[in-house]
């Protein structure tokens, strides 16, 4: 992993990943993905997933309850709208901190196990910040309807700064500057490529390096007389602010924050992107977000009508068979696409899209080169 | 006191059914170390066993009736289900009886659906992570709940105990307090002597019969029993077959308490996970004995003097019980030592 060129290749990993946040605009436009909500999405789920990836792809403990940081930093996010200001910095700021405590808290309790018992643990804990904010916690989130901005809220900073108040309900912006349509992609997208850059940084590190020997062998590193707690508890906080940044983004975004947003299945959602794109690797969770969320918006937008329209060139008993066993997996029945397709990465391609889009470099290499290449000269080029 | 009997008689039912459920998860994971997130599916696919066989059972055959006509002018229908038709009195109680009737169509489909699923893909997964394991059998959950749903709706279906069973006993009056004080369902005192049952049975499989034996010595210890000559991978199939049966009926006799949702198994599945590990990975006795307990627990919790004490606690009650468990003491409350501690 380790080599004199880690460096540059990591700038221009960087670099090109910058001109595809530029350009996803343009690169997205031909395959229907050309607008801002879609790709706000991409942004705060590449996010969210970039940050999953630091806990589960350094250090292999598998959390099942890392939305309960994102509601965190939604409902975070409101309430700062709602009482200090519209400006999303302060927003921000805050929901990062929020949920980085939370997260200090249960990763405190939670990171004594690993594990199975982790996971179980994590689920545990996010079904019970589920629950408590459905129930006795509604004064906070406001229960089933969702925490929203009403007319009349506070908002001192505000004040103090003499924003004038409009008719209806006011929109979150950036000093001014709107944070509906392009101006509010761009602004995730510049986000996400801070959150890349640390998390680059962090892959590099003495410390990123501490925690994949946590994951390859624990029990090792402790009889080395190192407490490792504190380092696995660092990588669950600091993923626990990327979730907590990710969520207040999605409550800049669209000002709402509703408890469904923990929910274990979100979790499992996010779990399912960094394992699409490739777990511990750098690009693949934002790809495996990228995929998810597109796929997510196609499928669930068909349906029987278009459907048959699109094997209407079939003879009809085929047209009719076809559309029933297609129907199961597009619309309402997009989680079934999920579903599967979880289990046919994980049965087939652990090293998720990443490991496929090197097995076929590879093949392709072997085919245009009969000669047998050194393997570890390849094995590295494919790991990058 | 009497009011005390009744949060425990409360308990014990849903007690049952994760006893149940994490009776299942146990054997699955002392004999193949699998854990498997998809074994709330199949609690749910027993349910709609019942679910078909009603529908199966009910099926009508619609005749017009030209005499009599509706307020709208047309002709009456005439609705009767063809088994009625066909066996007069002896169909309406098969349509009564349909719950318990189920568990006779649960029993062989849950046991293929068993084998097929451990043959099919949870043997590939014995020597991967177990996060890997966990995330197989996640997504094998999602995939069975989305074909439930797509099959049977969103909305939760009752199903009807047989009418024998549908009203309540007063059990506080035989036992000597006040009329009224302590009512309990009739079904739920089915379900519970039927959880006792099957419980019972499991229990006596494993400890009086040579199958049993064998599968209790290959938890020990898999490869010397292995050495031994004896093809204890088949032996396991049937175990999970077996895990896969108990979850059905379970499901099946449940339907009358609550009304079966696609999502009702991933429900039960998170807490019966919880059940689990309270009670000791790995220990038969633990998960039965910790799912009552969490079923009676619960059911403290959402007493209304509880609630004005301690706001919320009826949510999270078993969680944080399970928090306590696995810091204070990490195997289990009924655990053994040394078995998945870490």
């Amino acid at each position: 992993m380790i080599n004199f060129n880690v460096k540059n290749k990591d700038h221009m990993l960087l670099i090109g990943f910058i001109i595809v946040v530029a350009l996803a605009p343009i690169i997205m436009a031909p395959i229907g993905g050309g607008y801002p909500d879609l790709l706000q999405k991409f942004a705060i789920f590449g996010i969210f997933a970039i940050g999953f990836n630091i806990l589960f792809g350094l250090t292999g403990y598998l959390s099942f309850g890392h939305a309960a940081f994102l509601g965190v930093g939604s409902y975070t996010a409101v309430w700062t709208f709602k009482l200090l200001t519209m400006n999303v910095i302060p927003a921000l700021i805050l929901s990062i901190l929020f949920a980085g405590v939370f997260a200090l808290l249960i990763g405190f309790i939670v990171l004594r196990r690993s594990g199975i018992y982790f996971s179980i643990l994590t689920l545990a804990f996010a079904q019970m910040s589920y629950n408590l904010a459905y129930s006795v916690l509604t004064p906070i989130t406001n229960g089933e309807t969702g925490l929203q901005l009403r007319l009349h809220d506070a908002r001192v900073l505000d004040g103090l700064f003499g924003v004038t108040r409009g008719e209806g309900l006011p929109s979150t912006s950036l000093f001014g500057m709107s944070m509906s349509g392009w101006s509010g992609y761009y602004f995730c997208g510049v986000i996400m490529i801070i959150a890349f850059y640390i998390s680059i940084r962090i892959f590099r590190s003495p410390f990123g390096m501490m925690l994949r020997a946590v994951k390859s062998n624990q029990n090792r590193m402790s009889y080395t007389g190192l407490n490792t707690r504190p380092y696995t508890l660092a990588a669950f906080v600091i993923s626990g602010m990327y979730a907590g940044l990710a969520g207040g983004l999605m409550a800049i975004t669209d000002p709402l924050a509703g408890a469904e947003r923990m929910q274990w299945t979100a979790s499992g959602e996010v779990v399912l992107m960094t394992i699409l794109g490739g777990t511990g690797t750098l690009l693949g969770p934002v790809i495996g977000a990228g995929v998810i969320k597109y796929f997510e918006n196609i499928f669930s937008s068909f349906n029987d009508g278009i459907l048959m329209e699109a094997f209407s060139w079939l003879p009809e008993f085929l047209q009719h068979a076809m559309v029933s066993v297609i129907g199961l997996f597009v619309g309402e029945g997009w989680h079934l696409t999920l579903g599967a397709l979880f289990m046919v990465i994980v049965i087939f391609l652990p090293g998720g899209l990443i490991e496929g889009i090197s097995r076929i470099g590879n093949v392709i290499r072997r085919w245009r080169k009969p000669k047998p290449l050194p393997t570890t000269e390849a094995d590295t080029a494919a790991s990058e | 006191m009497d009011a005390f009997l009744l949060q425990v008689l409360n308990g014990l039912d849903k007690g049952g059914a994760y006893a149940l459920i994490a009776l299942g998860l146990t054997l699955v994971f002392g004999t193949l170390g699998v854990v498997n997130f998809a074994h709330g599916a199949l609690f749910m696919l027993g349910a709609f066993c019942a679910v078909s066989l009603q529908s199966l059972l009910t099926l009508e055959r619609v005749v017009l009736d030209p005499e009599k006509l509706t307020a709208w002018g047309t002709p009456m229908e005439i609705r009767t289900p063809y088994i009625v038709e066909w066996f007069g009195d002896f169909g309406m109680t098969l349509i009564d009886w349909s719950v318990p009737l189920a568990i006779l169509l649960a029993v062989p489909i849950m046991l293929l659906l068993g084998v097929i699923m451990e043959r099919g893909l949870i043997r590939h997964f014995y020597k991967r992570l177990h996060a890997d394991q966990i995330l197989v059998t996640f997504g094998l959950a999602i995939v069975v709940q989305e074909i439930v749903k797509a099959q049977f709706g969103a909305n939760p279906i009752p199903q009807p105990a047989p009418s024998m069973f549908t009203g309540s006993v007063d059990i506080g009056l035989m036992l000597g307090f006040a009329e009224n004080a302590v009512v309990y369902p009739l079904w739920r005192i089915v379900y519970l002597l039927f959880a006792g049952v099957v419980i019972a049975a499991v229990f006596a499989f494993l400890q009086y019969t040579t199958f049993g034996m064998v599968v209790r010595a290959g938890m020990a210890d898999r490869e010397t029993v292995g050495l031994l000559g004896i093809d204890i991978d088949r032996r396991f199939t049937i175990v999970f077959g077996l895990a896969a049966v108990v979850a059905g009926v379970a499901g099946v006799m449940y339907t009358p308490i609550l009304s079966p949702d696609y999502h009702m198994g991933m429900d039960f599945l998170v807490l019966s996970f919880v059940v689990v590990v309270v009670g000791g990975m790995g220990s038969l006795g633990g998960a039965v004995a910790a799912g009552f307990l969490l079923g009676i627990l619960q059911s403290f919790a959402s007493m209304n003097e509880v609630k004005s004490l301690l706001p919320g606690i009826d949510q999270v009650v078993i969680y944080l019980v399970a928090v306590v468990v696995l810091l204070v003491r990490p195997r289990g409350l009924f655990g053994r030592k040394g078995v998945m501690e870490s």
